[in-house]
């Protein structure tokens, strides 16, 4: 017998048939979607190198079922910029070189997304510390990454400072 | 702006207007959009997933699988054992090549550490696989496990690191000793240390008759794929491995391991491609870890603070069946001046895998023991740390007594201090408080790691439309090897880095050499900036002897090379495009080559060193003695700096690898069982951001005009060096208490 | 891991029903479950997936000053709750402290007090372990122990409860709600974790298809919201397990302690409260002598485990500073480093 869930990736309705249910949603972007720029580190929850947003919340991908997500709306990295223009996280993390191999970097770049959103940490860099401390970076990016998500709040509030 | 070169002076290259520039990543888009391509995203048509069975006992035999259940499983396609296991051209434990390293791949049934694969289960889905391999439920003659220096077999080894020797003397150690004033003896030890690159270990293996293709990060491309073909038995043009991108590699991926080696026999048996990527806990066992030390340093120091002998002994874990002994003591022969350094080596067997080159490998451990050790001896004698080190300056190489290619310490030493204020620092220890009553200490390190180079090859292709190809397989695991190699690639063939295409990555491009012991911009950078110069060098000659050029009659060493132009030196008028010379001559394309090196001579009589100085601040809890970094301040010289921003990059991560040394990272084995009992990343504990609130790097200039043509040193793994000591010595300045052991714990400050 | 069956219950009621056949698990945020099914802890036959279960999501003030939190209700949810974390700072700083982000936007109040114990021996499934395997034996003893018990520990099993968020609900007297195939039932949080015993090993007191609906919090319990602080002692910064910590909560009047709440975490197989140790508290000015005092009572008794016996002075020690932090009173906002050490007590920047 077969499961049968929907999910809704970066914009895009999948139907995904699983033979099981043990497949989690990090190996089910991967392996059956094809959207291999969400990373495993350590398929266990203690790296954040799966870092996705579900239903705008990051969450890490990997220690989740895919069919207890069956229906959400999921944003992985491949999701972010705009044909050739970079999403501000993900601009702000070329120019601050908050990354290295790149490996852990989508990651990093969904759960900053998912930090920004929150609201919790504001400008102050050891609330950032502290709130992207989920994501190791084995290179030790770490400096660059907190100064990309300092500088991409401030371009993200420019953004809606103009909208408003 | 200095952009020209002289391809007839190699040995005098000016490097152009990209070099130098902190260019940021050029892979930087492919990299925060997803789009960058690693080894295990990489899905072939039609592929199967292998996992292997990892061994739960250290030592002994396995003498059962549950295949009928393994087999049983839906979705599992086929089950290696050592029983029907394909032949392999190579002997796995034949050590068949150089820098070989014995290798489990199933070539029979013994248990020689905890997390062995002893099979190999492949099927359909990931999960089909990695549950028949759990289902195999594996039985065992097991004997006792021998984990720790007490319980190890003890020996004298025959070499230290990659072919060291494992002893080394200068001078009369015992006259230095009884000619000191004072004697110190710092003994420290190291425990066993995981790289946990963030990237697993991974390979997707496919054959086409017998030509097979390799998606599988590596350090050494090319080397690597010679190595596959052998194992093989194919020729090596047979094998293209492909490896634009390492997530991490740290050491652990520049050798041919078992897993890989299965996951290629299993796509040979099944006839179909196959991708095997280790689970986290696989990564403490069958592809190498630091091995543990246990280090004496014997300082001897005269009245004035002058060092009279140095002697460092270390004994280093290694695995029951093959050696890499972590060449810790070696950490002494170039940093001080001393007339008398002796250090000596030893050995213990344990039942773990086989430990490897992890990030300075020797340094880093030799060097956290050494400046810990300097720290002690200063204080014995009432001096600032910094003075001690200053007092026993080493001006010539102190254990040949070479002159240095270049040494900008001194400097390093003094921006360093500066930009973190050492000179408020006061003598005594547990003098200072923050406003909420945490205690501050302050300590340094000095930083050293050789500027190695090894052999590199690359491809310059000019191209009639003004453009250039530049080849060599290099590796980027993270240092920046597509922007740097570019950098100094485009200044090779004097053309602006947006009129190069760069190629690297794989193997069927020219041998860009090992991606290891921080020589590799320097020796693939070399080899392409040749390969640009021969190919100018071509098309100068071409130009020089063509009566319609400008340059005609100009000889080859008047010309210069700029924004894809060649000019006259003595007249920058006079000049041309390379594509209207190439026109004139009907060339499409015109090929140079060159390969890196270094002058004999100068290699002969120069020590050749990147430098630096780590100074550390820690607050402490003082009465829970939670410890944090609160600041850490490099000033490094390197020589030649392609790229500001990536090595300032490599510096600081390097740094926070030896926050890691000194404070997190502990591979605990069980003494009973042998297996890694922290083999996740909630137990072995790498930083964290929080971890490394304030890090930065000084980068020192410094001109080196013996260390190779570019000038060029290396940043990737000097940052830890100095480091861990720094740290350390900043917890005595805060508590008074001094580690004998890494990661510092809590219990150690409590039993002040 | 292991094939299983998926269900998705519609309601509580089915929810039970199929909760309590043999080999059945609850699932709801997955980030305990899921991680012990991968390394083979955890093999379940049937997963019944709670997760969207109706109404059990809800955060409630209830009429006469008690909350009831449902069991769904994600730890980040209501750690941002803002009405929640200012009755309740010191467990709104100790779901804070815990895990990560990206773990807590998932993880949910029932799923941490169902999380099983970080000790590295039960999660191996090739070590003796008596919570695994009743009567096997327990492998840690002897073993890599510096993480282990010191408090209510017996040869059967030396392992600790990892939560944060439930320490300092322990100090609350937070009962939890618990419906299955009997019927429902209310239970004292303190209750709810079981010590060792000399032959057992200890666990969750829930019975086959019974599970947690909710927790609810005693009316009084928000009269400590000006003097509550969870401290939490770690071996790095961040993304760590607690080696101890402690939740205190005070009544402050007139300079004097009119009601004391204390309770230690990562010492024993529950969070550890001693009612004796809060009542030497009462009625005495707020200062390092009563606390001293309280602290040594709570590690009276203690004993290594192993390589722990730090740990026991590290307890008291942190029992001190987190009764002297609360003492000083809530902080205005959530420290940018909850739970740590190193979050300034003047409100000082560490670091720009």
């Amino acid at each position: 017998m077969t499961l049968s869930i929907t999910l809704v990736v970066n914009g895009d309705r999948h139907r995904v048939t699983l033979e099981d249910a043990r497949p989690t949603l990090l190996d089910v972007l991967r392996d059956r979607i094809g959207l291999t720029g969400t990373k495993k580190g350590c398929d266990r929850g203690q790296c954040g190198a799966c870092t996705v947003l579900v239903d705008g919340r990051r969450v890490n991908a990997c220690l989740s079922l895919a069919m207890t997500v069956d229906g959400a709306r999921i944003t992985t990295i491949e999701g972010l910029a705009t044909g050739d223009e970079l999403h501000p996280v993900q601009a702000a993390f070329v120019e601050c070189d908050g990354f290295q191999c790149g490996y852990c970097t989508p990651g990093q770049i969904m759960s900053a997304v998912g930090l920004i959103a929150e609201g919790d940490a504001g400008p102050d860099p050891e609330r950032i510390r502290e709130g992207m401390s989920g994501n190791l970076c084995r290179c030790a990016a770490y400096p660059g990454i907190t100064a990309a998500v300092q500088d991409a709040q401030a371009r993200l509030a420019q953004v809606e400072g103009t909208k408003a | 702006m200095p952009d020209t070169l002289n391809p007839a002076a190699p040995g005098h290259v000016r490097l152009g207007s990209n070099s130098g520039q902190p260019m940021t990543r050029r892979d930087g888009a492919a990299k925060v959009t997803g789009a960058a391509t690693f080894a295990a995203d990489n899905r072939p048509e039609g592929m199967l997933h292998a996992v292997f069975a990892s061994a739960s006992i250290a030592r002994g035999r396995v003498t059962f699988l549950n295949l009928v259940a393994a087999r049983a499983h839906p979705g599992v396609v086929e089950i290696m054992t050592p029983a029907n296991r394909p032949p392999l051209q190579l002997d796995p434990d034949g050590k068949g090549y150089p820098f070989a390293w014995r290798t489990e791949a199933l070539q029979d049934d013994t248990v020689r550490y905890a997390g062995q694969p002893i099979a190999l289960v492949i099927a359909h889905t990931l999960e089909a696989a990695t549950e028949g391999a759990r289902l195999l439920a594996p039985r065992y003659d097991a004997q006792p496990a021998r984990i720790g220096f007490d319980r190890g077999d003890r020996y004298d080894p025959p070499a230290v690191g990659i072919g060291g020797a494992p002893s080394f003397d200068k001078g009369d150690i015992d006259a230095g000793m009884r000619a000191a004033a004072q004697v110190t003896e710092t003994r420290i030890e190291t425990p066993m240390q995981y790289h946990n690159a963030m990237e697993p270990h991974a390979i997707v293996a496919a054959w086409d008759g017998d030509r097979l293709t390799l998606d599988t990060p590596n350090q050494a491309i090319v080397m690597m794929r010679n190595v596959f073909a052998q194992y093989f038995g194919i020729p090596e043009e047979n094998v293209t491995l492909r490896s634009p991108y390492l997530g991490g590699g740290f050491g652990s991926k520049a050798i041919v391991v078992g897993p890989q080696l299965l996951a290629v026999l299993a796509a040979r048996m099944v006839g179909r491609p196959v991708k095997l990527v280790l689970r986290r806990d696989q990564m403490f066992g069958p592809v190498q870890h630091r091995g543990a030390t246990r280090q004496v340093i014997r300082l001897g120091t005269e009245a004035s603070g002058r060092l009279t002998a140095v002697d460092h002994h270390a004994t280093a874990s290694t695995s029951s069946f093959d050696a890499f002994i972590e060449p810790a003591a070696n950490a002494s022969h170039n940093t001080y001046a001393s007339p008398s350094i002796r250090t000596r080596h030893a050995a213990v067997r344990m039942d773990t895998g086989t430990p490897g080159p992890m990030r300075a490998p020797g340094e880093a451990s030799g060097m956290a023991a050494l400046e810990c050790a300097m720290d002690e001896a200063a204080e014995a004698l009432g001096l600032d740390p910094l003075e001690f080190r200053l007092r026993n300056y080493a001006e010539t190489d102190p254990a040949t007594g070479r002159r240095f290619s270049s040494k900008a310490l001194r400097e390093c030493y003094a921006a360093g201090a500066q930009r973190f204020g050492w000179d408020d620092r006061p003598l005594a220890p547990g003098r200072m408080r923050d406003e909420d009553g945490l205690l501050v200490g302050w300590g340094m390190g000095t930083c050293l790691f050789p500027a190695p180079m090894f052999p590199a090859q690359a491809r310059a292709v000019l191209r009639a439309d003004g453009s250039a190809l530049l080849e060599t397989a290099g590796a980027d695991m993270g240092q920046g090897a597509w922007t740097a190699l570019a950098q100094i690639a485009a200044d090779g063939v004097g053309l602006p880095i947006d009129r190069i295409e760069f190629r690297s990555g794989r193997s069927d491009l020219p041998d860009g050499g090992v991606a290891g012991g921080s020589g590799h911009t320097a020796s693939a950078g070399g080899a392409l900036h040749a390969a640009g110069g021969d190919a100018i060098r071509q098309l100068a000659e071409i130009a020089a002897e063509d009566p319609q050029s400008p340059l005609f009659g100009a000889g080859n060493s008047g010309v210069g090379a700029r924004d894809g132009r060649l000019y006259r030196v003595d007249d920058e008028s006079r000049g041309e495009s390379y594509g209207d010379i190439m026109a004139r001559a009907g060339l499409a394309e015109l090929v140079g080559s060159g390969s890196g090196g270094r002058d004999p001579a100068h290699a002969e009589a120069r020590a050749m060193f990147s430098h630096g100085a780590v100074f550390a601040e820690v607050k402490i809890d003082p009465e829970l003695y939670q410890i944090r970094v609160t600041r850490l301040v490099g000033a490094f010289a390197a020589g030649r700096i392609i790229n500001p921003r990536l090595a300032s990059s490599q510096l600081t991560g390097g740094m926070i690898w030896g926050l890691g040394f000194a404070l997190h990272e502990e591979g605990l084995h069980d003494a009973r069982s042998g297996r890694a009992m922290n083999a996740d990343l909630a137990g072995y504990h790498l930083p964290v951001n929080a971890d490394a609130p304030s890090v930065e790097a000084i980068l020192v200039d410094e001109h080196d005009p013996f260390v190779n043509a570019l000038g060029v040193k290396g940043v990737g793994e000097i940052g830890i060096t100095g480091t861990v000591g720094a740290i350390a010595n900043a917890v005595w300045h805060a508590t008074a208490v001094r580690a004998t052991a890494f990661p510092i714990h809590i219990e150690t400050l409590m039993g002040r | 891991m292991n094939r299983f069956d998926y269900l998705r219950p519609a309601s509580l009621a089915e929810a039970i029903d199929a909760g309590a056949r043999p080999g059945a698990s609850y699932l709801a945020g997955g980030t305990a479950l899921l991680d012990l099914m991968k390394i083979g802890v955890a093999r379940p036959g049937l997963v019944v997936d709670i997760s969207r279960l109706p109404g059990l999501d809800r955060i409630d003030r209830l009429d006469g000053g008690g909350w009831r939190i449902g069991a769904l209700v994600r730890n980040a949810d209501l750690a941002r709750d803002a009405g929640f974390a200012a009755a309740f700072p010191a467990v709104a700083e100790a779901l804070l402290s815990g895990a990560s982000a990206q773990v807590r936007n998932v993880a949910t109040l029932a799923g941490n007090l169902m999380q099983h114990t970080r000790c590295a021996y039960f999660q191996d499934p090739h070590s003796a372990c008596n919570r695994r395997s009743p009567g096997a034996g327990c492998e840690a003893r002897g073993g890599e122990t510096r993480g282990h018990a010191v408090l209510g520990w017996t040869d059967a099993c030396i392992a600790t409860h990892p939560s944060d968020f439930a320490v300092p609900l322990v100090a609350l007297d937070a009962v939890v709600e618990i419906a299955g195939p009997q019927g429902s039932r209310a239970l004292p949080l303190a209750q709810f974790h079981a010590l060792p015993g000399a032959e057992t090993p200890g666990g969750v007191a829930l019975g086959p298809g019974e599970l947690i609906t909710g927790l609810r919090l005693p009316p009084g319990a928000a009269d400590f919201a000006a003097h509550g602080r969870y401290v939490k002692l770690r071996e790095r910064t961040s993304f760590a397990f607690a080696l101890v910590s402690a939740a205190a909560l005070l009544r402050i009047r007139d300079d004097t302690i009119i009601d004391a709440r204390l309770a230690l975490g990562g010492v024993a197989a529950r969070p550890w409260r001693i009612p004796e140790a809060e009542a030497l508290m009462i009625g005495a000015v707020p200062g390092t002598d009563v606390f001293e005092t309280a602290a040594a009572r709570m590690v009276q008794g203690a004993a290594a485990s192993g390589d722990n016996g730090f740990k026991i002075d590290l307890a008291r020690r942190i029992a001190i500073r987190a009764l002297t932090l609360a003492a000083a009173g809530t902080p205005a906002r959530m420290p940018a480093l909850p739970a740590s050490v190193f979050a300034p007590a003047t409100g000082a920047v560490h670091h720009a």
